[in-house]
């Protein structure tokens, strides 16, 4: 993969990971670079979630070396590792919002515990409102999560991952399990935050439409809704495609390539558009 | 051939490893003083009422089998001495580490493995919070806490269901009952029973709790085998551990 310039935000060096003796990520290299979005497609059991897993340090590589933003997590403690995750934004496949905590204390999470946030305790409610806001659920500050729809549980987790504006978000499959309205919503959001933001995104998911409107579409902030990039100015960021089969990465590549491939399992994914 | 041990050596292990990070994180910062506080609600105020009439009708139980035995000798009177030892050096400390096991075991081990299966564990990590500080440490610090308490209210409302029926029953004086039971203790049983042995069950019960619920796999059928096997393992090691107790101070000539 040839570098853009840009500096490398996350990078695995023939990683394998392992659990109970059977390989579930095996010999996985790629990186990924300030501004790009990639996109990994993947059964289900391809090992999606556990690559993501493995960039957040949630998971030690049985082999290989996995760096964010540099940096080796394979020498780190859990206790050092806490300064890498509080730059990265994560949203868990079912949400993961804390049962005990109100949508405000969950979303309030990461600002009052990462060390190296540093936010000042009087700033909290002001950058937890406009999180909310962002994700369009202002209303539900003292709600809890079992009072939210699927789709505001995964709204509300957007919120969270992003509240501390991390320069890179990780998203497990976040259409997974909505309707296709509500999954359009939570794919606008995500891709108003990369725009907005300016946020390295890497998108986990077995929707291929996913991936199309991260590659093709941009967030109109003054319209407040997506439109084709074609019909924008600036350029759209880069957006790689990856899939994953069986733990291994079977291919790398922008979507002109992904579509013309022949391969019987890639081409699965681009056929299947709602 | 070493297969079959392989898994609880390492089960053994991985046990060993959570409760050195439970112990370590006691001493270490950030402290969660809301968390230790809402767990000595859940875990100590939330059992009163089960750990009181548990003791009460073994309190009862006891003055009522005892007098029978003691009766054959002439010896009713010392009903409240024999009822004094049983729940102060065994029964108040094991029978409401038992219920704390059926209560507190198996619903940390539910509650933990409840935010395992759905990723909250990962997703504290993820936000900067290790989990045994925020979780196991506050659990085994409430318990420890509030068992050696529970105890003592077991022994003395035993006490209580051991007067009604040495007055009632038996037509003891309660001066004689009282002083009966009040002369039969020592320092010693107050150590080993109302001391000693709940801080050990309090760990019993509040790692392995902790234990079986952050190793739970396998989505909500997974939840319902952790919480079976914390209730089980935290029994069985209770009485273990118990035995174990009373040998040493047998041994040491103060059983």
């Amino acid at each position: 993969m040839p570098g853009t310039g840009s500096p490398s935000v996350l990078r695995f060096e023939n990683v394998t990971v392992a659990f109970d003796g059977e390989e579930v990520l095996r010999d996985v290299s790629f990186e990924a670079f300030e501004g790009e979005s990639r996109v990994i497609l993947g059964a289900a059991g391809s090992g999606k979630t556990v690559l993501l897993k493995t960039a957040l340090g949630l998971v030690r590589p049985e082999s290989g070396r996995v760096l964010v933003f540099g940096k080796d997590l394979g020498v780190m403690r859990e206790t050092q590792l806490f300064e890498i995750r509080s730059r990265i934004g994560m949203l868990f496949q079912e949400s993961a919002l804390f049962d005990s905590l109100s949508i405000e204390q969950n979303v309030a999470y990461p600002l009052l515990n990462q060390k190296s946030i540093h936010c000042p305790p009087g700033e909290v409610h002001g950058r937890v409102e406009q999180a909310l806001e962002f994700v369009e659920l202002g209303d539900t500050l003292d709600k809890f999560p079992s009072e939210l729809s699927g789709g505001m549980r995964r709204r509300a987790a957007i919120a969270r991952a992003v509240v501390t504006a991390p320069p890179l978000v990780l998203y497990d499959s976040p259409s997974a399990g909505l309707d296709p309205i509500t999954a359009h919503t939570i794919m606008a959001l995500l891709i108003k935050e990369r725009d907005m933001a300016q946020t390295t995104t890497i998108l986990v998911t077995y929707r291929y439409q996913d991936g199309n409107l991260m590659a093709n579409f941009r967030y109109n902030s003054k319209q407040g809704r997506l439109e084709p990039a074609r019909q924008s100015a600036a350029p759209l960021p880069r957006t790689t495609f990856m899939v994953l089969r069986e733990g291994r990465l079977v291919f790398e590549g922008d979507q002109d390539r992904l579509e013309s491939s022949s391969d019987e399992y890639i081409s699965k994914f681009c056929k299947h558009r709602e | 051939m070493l297969d079959p041990l392989k898994e609880p050596v390492l089960a053994v292990q991985e046990f060993v490893v959570l409760a050195g990070a439970a112990f370590r994180n006691i001493f270490r910062r950030p402290h969660y003083g809301d968390d230790i506080i809402l767990q000595m609600d859940a875990i100590g105020v939330g059992s009163l009422v089960v750990v009181a009439l548990v003791g009460l009708f073994s309190g009862i139980v006891m003055a009522l089998q005892m007098s029978r035995a003691l009766s054959q000798y002439g010896e009713v009177e010392k009903t409240g001495t024999l009822v004094a030892i049983t729940l102060a050096r065994e029964l108040g400390p094991v029978l409401t580490a038992i219920m704390m096991a059926g209560r507190n075991s198996s619903g940390i081990a539910s509650e933990l493995g409840s935010m395992k299966v759905t990723e909250q564990i990962d997703a504290m990590r993820a936000l900067g919070t290790d989990p045994i500080q925020k979780l196991v440490t506050p659990r085994l610090l409430a318990t420890c806490f509030m068992l050696p308490l529970l105890t003592i209210i077991a022994d003395f409302v035993g006490l209580f269901g051991g007067w009604v029926i040495a007055v009632l029953r038996l037509h003891l004086g309660s001066r004689l009952y009282w002083n009966s039971a009040w002369q039969a203790l020592e320092w010693n049983d107050v150590a080993q029973g109302g001391l000693i042995k709940p801080l050990v069950f309090a760990v019993v019960v509040s790692l392995i709790g902790c234990f079986y619920g952050l190793r739970t796999t396998g989505g909500t059928q997974g939840v319902g085998r952790s919480t079976t096997q914390a209730m089980v393992a935290a029994t069985i090691m209770i009485f273990i551990t118990d035995a174990m107790i009373t040998e040493f101070f047998v041994s040491q000539g103060a059983g």
